[in-house]
């Protein structure tokens, strides 16, 4: 969590605890603050402030955008096109929504084929999903140039900003627009929802004041949102130092452990995120010696997860699943820090290694 | 010479990765092995594992009953096998 966020939000406690659609003086108060925070994300996201909706969070700005234009655009086909790799909320509400899910590919970096999507979103689509970048392995989607594909196919783009707002500029290229500030350093309990004026979409749930966020979203964490958001893009050149931390971790890891593969793509990714995957070693155990000496990373490995499958996103990419480590970079990670994970890390994965019997392997 | 045939079946990641590498250690360069295998994500790491280690994936499918010792009933997790050439040089390991 961003200090800002969490200055701006206790102040907007003591302001803005109303109802914001209550028309009673400290109802006002709220609506000015949720207004001004809308107004402050759109101008942040280079949207029109009556384009910003306030959602319940992420996963429920993904599920809404999905069911909403592919309810719209029902007459003109039942078909969503989707990369791969997209967040697992945006397949699930593509599942639920479409006729058809049509999946195209990526490559090993986890870049998608954009010749596959170019022939994809044609006849009978409702709605195109691409992410900006993968959160899980960093690598940036050429949203661009599948923008300029939907736009020709007159298909809207939803594009999941989630991992990118706040490390990356997410430029023009989108007719839907997620951004996620719990990544940024915001408070959970909201998120950001961008919808160009041009985009027809009819709501899927009950009739409700605000069909985004049925009952209203808590005004704290909008303003919390904004707050942070502008105080994150005032500090780029400390996001982007962690592009060389980065550099250092992929560099490290590739020299000192064997039988490594270090996924994502090297160069267009996240500036804070680095993913890699160790053979022979499960990721759980390696995530319980590295949590011992104080380092807390994630996994895409079946092991960690609850539905013991391994993360879509590297089965799509064709890389190493098990021994999978994720690493995301705060703001305030320092080189002396990265240092003392490198130091660390050969040893953990060589003692899970040898508990495994897959040393000499 | 080593078994052709690896059972994992049960075994859960890395573990049938491992028990086919060492299999792999233990035969002559270019012969196929054979794996079984029930875990969700040897479906990726079998082929990852080998194009790291230049061996060549022939074919994953279903495993037949008749080929699985017939002890595979049907209430139990689907069982695949998978087809591997070990590399012809002194690459496999």
């Amino acid at each position: 969590m961003h200090p800002v966020a969490q200055e701006a939000f206790l102040a907007a406690l003591e302001q803005g605890w109303a109802d914001p659609r209550r028309l009673h003086a400290e109802g006002r108060r709220a609506r000015l603050l949720l207004d001004g925070a809308r107004e402050a994300l759109a101008e942040m996201l280079g949207a029109r402030t009556e384009e910003i909706h306030l959602t319940a969070g992420h996963t429920a700005s993904l599920h809404a955008a999905v069911a909403a234009v592919a309810r719209a655009r029902r007459r003109v086909g039942g078909r969503v096109v989707v990369s791969a790799v997209e967040r697992a909320a945006v397949l699930a509400a593509a599942t639920l929504a479409a006729d058809e899910v049509v999946t195209v590919p990526v490559d090993r970096t986890g870049r998608l084929d954009l010749r596959a999507w170019q022939d994809a979103v044609g006849l009978d689509v409702a709605l195109a999903a691409l992410q900006h970048a993968n959160g899980e392995v960093g690598t940036l989607q050429p949203v661009a140039a599948a923008f300029e594909a939907t736009t020709r196919a007159g298909v809207p783009l939803l594009v999941d900003a989630g991992a990118s707002v706040g490390h990356v500029d997410v430029g023009a290229h989108w007719d839907l627009l997620a951004a996620d500030p719990s990544d940024w350093g915001g408070i959970a309990g909201v998120g950001v929802l961008a919808v160009r004026s041009r985009v027809r979409t009819t709501p899927t749930g009950p009739e409700d004041e605000d069909p985004w966020a049925p009952g209203g979203v808590s005004v704290p964490a909008a303003v919390a949102a904004a707050a942070s958001l502008r105080a994150v893009l005032a500090d780029r050149a400390r996001s982007e130092a962690r592009r060389a931390l980065v550099d250092r971790i992929r560099e490290q890891v590739a020299q000192t452990v064997r039988d490594v593969e270090i996924v994502g793509d090297p160069v267009d990714r996240l500036p804070h995120v680095v993913t890699f995957s160790c053979l022979y070693v499960d990721g759980e155990t390696l995530l319980g010696e590295l949590d011992r000496k104080g380092f807390a990373v994630g996994s895409g490995s079946a092991c960690t997860s609850s539905s013991l499958q391994p993360s879509h996103v590297l089965a799509a990419m064709g890389v190493l699943t098990h021994g999978n480590v994720r690493i995301a970079l705060p703001v305030t990670a320092t080189p002396d820090d990265v240092e003392a994970f490198c130091a660390v890390l050969p040893r953990a994965v060589a003692e899970v290694r040898r508990m495994a019997g897959a040393t000499d392997l | 010479m080593g078994s052709t045939l690896v059972d994992a079946r049960g075994l859960r990641c890395p573990a049938p990765v491992i028990a086919l590498a060492r299999a792999a250690r233990e035969v002559a360069p270019g012969t196929v092995l054979t794996v079984w295998w029930t875990d969700p994500a040897a479906r990726h790491d079998i082929p990852a594992w080998a194009r790291m280690r230049g061996h060549k994936v022939l074919v994953t499918e279903p495993l037949a009953p008749e080929e699985g010792d017939g002890d595979g009933g049907a209430d139990v997790t689907p069982a695949y096998v998978t087809r591997v050439r070990t590399a012809s040089g002194d690459a496999a390991g």
